[in-house]
């Protein structure tokens, strides 16, 4: 377990790719600067399309926890 | 006793259904065991794809727009009013007019999308759009006139209605000026919110290299944070920013708010069993979803609301004379996908089996006028 705590949770679990990250881009445009994000995902796809706007829009990924049946995902809003 | 269905919205998919089920439903109908009510909060049912053809100077407004009462079987009430509130509890409907709140025994919801521009900051006065009937005539004005200078059309909000529409608005951009010999003074620019151009891997793989082919621009990860309609620029949450002549916009999209208050669902879109179509809400008994509102996860498409009206039907029927509903939605979606002014392509495509676009064709360009054309057949319930 991280010890991060988010200030915002999305739970996008069975949703389809691109549901995930359109989901997470959402929750950070209504964030503010410094706030945790955090997206609970089932789908392959996130494992490589999080970090790749995470770093595209200079959000800072801090954790990727691997949980039984998904992945969490904490992004910090720059 | 009679059963009282309550459809909400008068669009595709309310349309279909009170069609089908008034056929389906004929003799418990004529019989008076059942009722079927058809709520619009208009008079008039609006055909949305129309909208795309608005700005070139092909279809009118009016082209999309037939009223209600010829659309829809006599045996089945319309009632135009809009609904304010849904107590799943009391299983009643409130209305904006006022007057006595309806009672229902079965509910379907197909209230569709709507547009949220004012999410952007400068969107409403610095964008365009032809996802609504004011939208596209007023991108008509700018683009009949448009002879030089950069297009950028930006899809800003996911899930929104109709995923094809802003590829087959470029495609048909780009050979519009061309075959005018224009298009070397227009730039045409597409912005999308994640790395590929489409939201299917499928689709997007297909169109990226006709884009490339067609000096289309693309902007990829671009998520409009801001728009500056003086300086004329548009701005991402990712830090890029684009120059415009004219901005044409996918704004945000969302449900309606009674969803949300009736404890339905996030953002106005119903949670729904994706193959039963029934509101996932535990306190929610006897509530279907379908169509844009339905969140099933597949496009939102008139084509999908159709084939779910058809699965919603056939279990209202099943429900209504005691036997167990098993019909059950595949994720069928299809689609016509505009490659320019005179050619088209098309995909059909489920849960399981994911699309594989065929090779543009005149032929489908035809296909799809000839679909919008008998559009009223399929809103009649006829096809
Ligand atoms: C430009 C454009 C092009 C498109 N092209 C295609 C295409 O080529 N193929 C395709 O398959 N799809 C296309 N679509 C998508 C298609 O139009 C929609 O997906 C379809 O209309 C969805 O049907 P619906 O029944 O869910 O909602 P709608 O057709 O939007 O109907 C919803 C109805 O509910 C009413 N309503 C909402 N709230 C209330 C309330 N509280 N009380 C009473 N009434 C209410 C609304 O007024 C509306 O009449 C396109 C859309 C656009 C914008």
């Amino acid at each position: 377990m991280t010890e991060i705590e988010p200030d915002n949770t999305v739970d996008a679990r069975g949703a389809a790719c691109p549901g995930p990250l359109m989901d997470l881009i959402g929750a950070i445009r209504g964030a503010e600067s410094g706030d945790v994000v955090r997206l609970l995902s089932d789908s392959e796809g996130s494992l490589t399309d999080v970090p790749e706007w995470a770093e595209e829009a200079g959000n800072e990924l801090l954790a990727v926890e691997e949980l039984d049946d998904h992945n969490a995902f904490y992004v910090e809003k720059a | 006793m009679t059963e009282r269905i309550v459809i909400v919205g008068g669009g595709t998919g309310g349309s279909v259904l009170a069609n089908d089920l008034a056929d389906r439903l004929e003799p418990e109908l004529d019989a008076g065991d059942v009722e079927v009510t058809l709520i619009n909060d208009g008079p008039d049912h609006v055909y949305k794809p129309v909208w795309l053809y608005v700005p070139f100077g092909q279809r009118e407004p009016a082209d999309g727009r037939r009223a209600l009462d010829e659309l829809v079987d006599d045996a089945v009430d319309l009632r135009i009013d809009r609904v304010s509130e849904i107590d799943t509890d009391s299983r009643r409907l409130r209305f904006d007019g006022g007057g006595a709140p309806m009672e229902y025994d079965h509910l379907v919801l197909a209230t569709g999308s709507t547009l949220e521009p004012e999410q952007i900051p400068g969107l409403v006065e610095g964008g365009h759009d032809y996802y609504s009937e004011s939208g596209a005539t007023a991108l008509r004005e700018e683009l009949l006139e448009f002879t030089e200078g950069e297009i950028v059309l930006s899809v800003i909000g996911t899930p929104h209605m109709c995923p094809a529409a802003p590829l087959e608005f470029v495609f048909m951009v780009d050979d519009w000026f061309r075959e005018r010999g224009l298009r070397e003074d227009v730039e045409v620019t597409y912005t999308y919110p994640i790395q590929r151009v489409h939201g299917n891997p499928h689709i997007a793989e297909w169109a990226r290299p006709i884009m490339e082919e067609r000096n289309i621009n693309v902007e990829t990860f671009f998520n409009a944070e801001s728009v500056d309609p003086d300086a004329e620029t548009i701005t991402s949450m990712e830090g890029t920013e684009l120059d415009y002549d004219l901005l044409v916009s996918i704004p945000p999209h969302g449900g309606v708010d009674l969803i949300e208050e009736a404890g339905l669902g996030d953002g106005g879109w119903v949670d729904v069993d994706k193959h039963t179509l029934e509101a996932e809400a535990e306190a929610a008994e006897n509530v279907y979803a379908l169509g844009d509102t339905a969140d099933t996860g597949v496009p939102n498409a008139g084509s999908v609301a159709h084939y779910q009206a058809g699965v919603v039907g056939q279990r209202l029927a099943s429900e209504i004379r005691g036997r167990p509903a098993t019909a059950t939605y595949d994720g069928k979606t299809l689609c016509f996908i505009e490659t320019g002014m005179d050619s088209a392509s098309f995909v059909e495509f489920d849960y399981e089996n994911p699309p594989s676009p065929a090779p543009p064709s005149e032929k489908l360009h035809w296909s799809k006028l000839a679909y919008n054309e008998s559009y009223w057949l399929t809103a009649r319930g006829l096809l």
